[in-house]
């Protein structure tokens, strides 16, 4: 599968994500920097990787969907391409009007890291094909800004939807509806706060972030 | 013409000596600009004046020894022609003024230091150490602390995988942060400061120059007054997101060859930076101010010199090379700027708008700052003076059970989940032993290789006793590297003590130091960078309060094998659980003591070195062999404290077979630690204390324990446990 990881300035989590597609497909993924305006043909995933793209400084991820490859990816998101958002990667998705609502400050106030308690909301798109539908995994946060937030309305619709992918099953940041995934209405964006990339073998205590990456592959082979 | 007046060397903080030295030197009156580039170069900040001698003392060298002291960091050997380059740095007055800003930017300058030498940052550590938890003040610096580090190391993206924290009423009016950065590089990749090649550019990257920060370092050098407040402006402001810019546009110009030296612009800023890679090259230096990027209009050659602006470099590129250089840190979207070249006249010259604004001979700024060996209490002097009182008859604890459980719960003792939690300690996802155990363990990138890094200091011990609490603080690291089964490589330190002019406070550095010297020397456990902090005392509080000697220590340990690693949690019901080392008996200078009988009374607890040595080789031995399943040295708090947390990691309980009275329980005798091993197997020379199972220790229930452990930090700083 040929895949392509977004680098804004300030991306740190870019290194981590190209190893995790590189160990579960077999291939590395093009490493794009943001000034480029044009994506490689052929792409079965592009990934938007987390860290502070300039900063935080603005909204989270607000400069970033305004970069010139933000505009080939909405082009390409449009034309049916997965598209995956890891924590300031969901956030430059949400600014990018890719995906519905937006992440605020953290309930709680501070930055948290840790593992935590998440239930697969959907098994049925091609992000969490490889999960069971209600069953618990744990995979890490670490985010000062990952408060799920969208009018009710909207809240209704994308859960009548099914396009909630991932829910704490626990208090992690006020998000609501303890949404922690989110799935676009063409069901190929997924926005998650939590770092599949960082729960990938025994090392990392564990490797239940393993088959999001594994389901993709079978989905677009 | 210059009207250098009394009042103006004295508010550089000069004594009228030091700055007979400086006429000296000069051969003529400084202007301003040349005054103030004294004044900071002759802080002791700078120029360790006052410890210099002593710290000559200490043992730098060994075969895995690549750098030792006097670069911007020590650089160390992990084999497959890589290097780990640390080193930790303090960070306390700032953070005292304006603790977020203060810890930040104390993260930053120590980045800068090791990836200044062509490593890439893997880990951040730190050391704190505040007041009373209910000192009106302490809430607001611990918090602001904690989010300073965490929000300039997650923003850099380099995890932030461990520490150490203490409480005393002696950090009152003076916390301390230290922060500590490791990072690896290829030992053909190694950069280093010494300015050289007449002609080279001499190029100015990074964030712009402002006003801010002006004579921090002096202000580091001197006791706070009750004015600490107005110093407020002196603090700089870090940019974390430049930062990260930074360390990826210079590691990307490193993997070329256009590089002849780089240096960060710390403390002191283009001072410092500039003076040290002239002296270090023995060449001169022409800067042309005009050309120095600026934030501010109007800045003055001195206010240019003396800035303390974050996210900067200097650097020496081989001739040609700038246009090379110039466009990787345009891609970065920072400043480049050819600001002057190296020069044959062992002077450093500045021109301002066409004029000559500063001329100094290199030489005398260097080897003219003054030295001192300033005079130190003898230790009956200073036993004297520190009134630590004998022990004497101490009651025996009528409650083993009761005392454990308030210990969990003690500030020293408490779990510091709510710290570390705010730390992105996960980012690299290298981090192969988070947080909590007793030293934490990073990946090398790609390999099997791990590296092994803890803090390590117990300031209550140095202060009974400066000899025996420096071998302590060493012995400590190496015990925790040794734990997780890493071989000990090298330290760096942190030295904070009070006024060195004051006799006792010279008596604790020199004995600290000393103690220091001698467990490195038997440990094969070389210093390889450090920092000195001075004049931590604070009138803030009432009246020249000094802090406990805190000489902080960070040490590293390579392990052949990450997956060949111990951690402290029990692993499963039924498995014996060993004492290493022999029953307590120290109760002197105990947190059990403190916590539960108010006293700070006794003698340090001595270190044999040879015993730490021995128990360290068989830990490490056994847990290469695969033999034991969980390992924690015994530190604050003694036996029932270090099986406690085993258990709590693992929530599994313990049946202890040993007799447990106050000494066996809380004594916190040294070179000590319990192992878990499968039943029938023999840990040599060690005692069989009892079994792991059920879901107590010592009758407690462990929810109980995990409540006391888990609640001190959200009780204090409010918890956000609550939130929906």
């Amino acid at each position: 599968m040929k895949t392509a990881v977004i680098v804004f300035p300030g991306s740190n989590c870019d290194r981590d994500l190209a190893v995790a597609i590189e160990t579960i497909t077999g291939t590395a993924p093009v490493m794009l920097w943001h000034g480029e305006t044009e994506l490689p043909a052929g792409l079965g995933l592009i990934a938007l990787p987390g860290g502070f793209s300039y900063g935080d400084y603005l909204r989270s991820g607000a400069m970033s969907a305004r970069s010139s490859i933000m505009r080939a990816v909405v082009d390409a998101a449009g034309r049916g391409v997965p598209v995956l958002g890891i924590c300031n990667g969901f956030q430059v998705l949400t600014e990018a009007g890719l995906l519905p609502g937006a992440l605020m400050r953290n309930a709680g106030i501070n930055f948290v890291c840790r593992d935590v308690a998440l239930t697969v909301d959907n098994s049925q798109s091609i992000f969490t094909s490889r999960y069971d539908a209600g069953e618990a995994i744990t995979i890490p946060v670490a985010h000062h800004d990952g408060n799920y937030f969208a009018d009710d309305a909207t809240l209704d619709r994308i859960e009548g939807e099914g396009r909630v992918a991932f829910r704490y099953a626990e208090a992690v940041n006020g998000s609501a509806r303890n949404i922690a995934g989110v799935i676009s209405d063409g069901g190929n964006v997924l926005g998650m706060m939590p770092h599949p990339e960082r729960m990938i073998e025994a090392a990392h205590g564990g490797d239940d972030g393993r088959r999001l990456f594994e389901g993709l592959l079978e989905a677009v082979a | 013409m210059s009207g250098i007046t009394p009042q103006i060397v004295a508010e550089h903080g000069f004594s009228p000596e030091e700055y007979e030295r400086v006429l000296h030197a000069m051969g003529r009156e400084p202007n301003m600009t040349e005054l103030g580039i004294f004044s900071v170069m002759w802080s002791e900040h700078c120029s360790y004046k006052s410890s210099k001698i002593h710290l000559m003392k200490l043992p730098t060298t060994g075969p895995q020894v690549i750098c030792g002291p006097g670069e911007n960091a020590g650089v160390v050997d992990i084999g497959d022609g890589q290097a780990a380059i640390f080193k930790m740095e303090s960070h306390n007055h700032p953070s005292y003024i304006e603790p977020y800003q203060g810890a930040a930017t104390g993260v930053g300058g120590i980045l800068r230091d090791v990836f200044t030498m062509g490593a890439r940052p893997i880990a951040n550590m730190n050391a704190l150490r505040f007041g009373r938890p209910d000192h009106p003040k302490m809430r607001h610096l611990i918090s602001g602390v904690v989010r300073g580090i965490g929000g300039y190391g997650n923003c850099v993206g380099v995890p932030t995988v461990g520490g150490e924290v203490n409480f005393h009423p002696a950090y009152d009016g003076n916390i301390l942060v230290n922060a500590m950065t490791v990072g690896i590089a290829d030992t053909d990749k190694i950069f280093y400061s010494a300015a050289s090649g007449v002609g080279n550019s001499i190029v100015y990257v990074g964030s712009k120059t402002g006003r801010d920060g002006i004579h921090g370092a002096t202000m580091a050098s001197a006791d706070f007054g009750e004015d600490s407040e107005a110093k407020r402006p002196t603090v700089q402001v870090g940019d974390p997101f430049t930062e990260k810019l930074l360390i990826e546009a210079c590691l990307e110009l490193m993997a070329s060859d256009a590089i002849v030296a780089i240096q960060d612009m710390g403390a002191a800023g283009l001072t410092s930076s500039s003076v040290e890679m002239a002296s270090k090259g023995g060449v001169g230096l022409l800067l042309n101010m005009d050309a120095v990027p600026q934030r501010e209009t109007g800045m003055t050659a001195y206010e240019m010199m003396l800035s303390e602006s974050q996210e900067r470099m200097l650097m020496v590129l081989k001739p040609g090379r700038e246009d090379f250089a110039e466009a990787i840190f345009r891609k970065w979207d920072l400043d480049f700027a050819v600001i002057g070249e190296v020069t044959d006249t062992g002077r450093m010259v500045l021109t301002h708008h066409g004029e000559t604004v500063c001329d100094i001979p290199l030489a005398p700024l260097a080897d003219d700052a003054p030295l001192y060996d300033r005079p130190a209490a003898s230790k009956e002097e200073y036993k004297a003076w520190a009134n630590v009182q004998p022990l004497g008859d101490i009651p025996e604890s009528t409650d083993i059970a009761a005392d454990l459980l308030k210990l969990m719960a003690s500030p020293d003792i408490a779990s510091r989940r709510w710290i570390w939690e705010q730390y992105d300690h996960m980012v690299g996802a290298d981090t192969v032993q988070r947080p909590g155990g007793d030293a934490a363990v990073v990946r090398v990138h790609g390999s099997q290789k791990g590296i092994a890094i803890s803090t390590d200091c117990t300031p209550r011990y140095c202060y009974a006793d400066p000899y025996e609490g420096g071998k302590q603080a060493i012995a400590e690291c190496y015990r925790n590297l040794s734990a997780v089964g890493s071989t000990p490589l090298a330290v760096t330190n942190c030295l904070n003590f009070a006024n060195p002019q004051r006799p006792e406070i010279m008596a604790q550095l020199t004995g600290c130091l000393e103690g220091m010297g001698d467990a490195c020397r038997a440990l094969d456990f070389p210093i390889v960078s450090g920092n000195v902090s001075l004049y931590n005392e604070s009138k803030a509080t009432g009246g020249g309060s000094a802090i406990l000697p805190t000489p902080a220590i960070g040490g590293i340990g390579l392990l052949a094998d990450v997956d060949n690693m111990a951690t402290v949690a029990f692993k499963a019901e039924g498995e014996a659980i060993w004492l290493i080392g022999g029953e307590g008996t120290h109760l002197g200078q105990s947190i059990w003591l403190r916590e539960i009988q108010g006293q700070e009374h006794g003698s340090a607890p001595s270190v044999d070195l040879a015993k730490e040595r021995a128990n360290g080789d068989l830990v490490r031995s056994l847990v290469k062999s695969g033999t034991l399943t969980a390992v924690h040295d015994v530190a604050d708090g003694g036996l029932t404290v270090t099986i406690a947390e085993m258990a709590l990691a693992g929530g599994i309980g313990a049946e202890l077979s040993i007799t447990l009275n106050t000494a066996t329980a809380f004594g916190e005798d040294q070179a000590r630690y319990v192992v878990t091993a499968a039943v029938g197997t023999d840990i040599p020379g060690a005692t069989q204390i009892g079994m792991t199972g059920g879901q107590s220790v010592t009758g407690i229930p462990l929810a109980d324990l995990r409540a006391a452990h888990e609640g001190f930090f959200p009780a204090l700083m409010g918890s956000d446990a609550a939130l929906a």
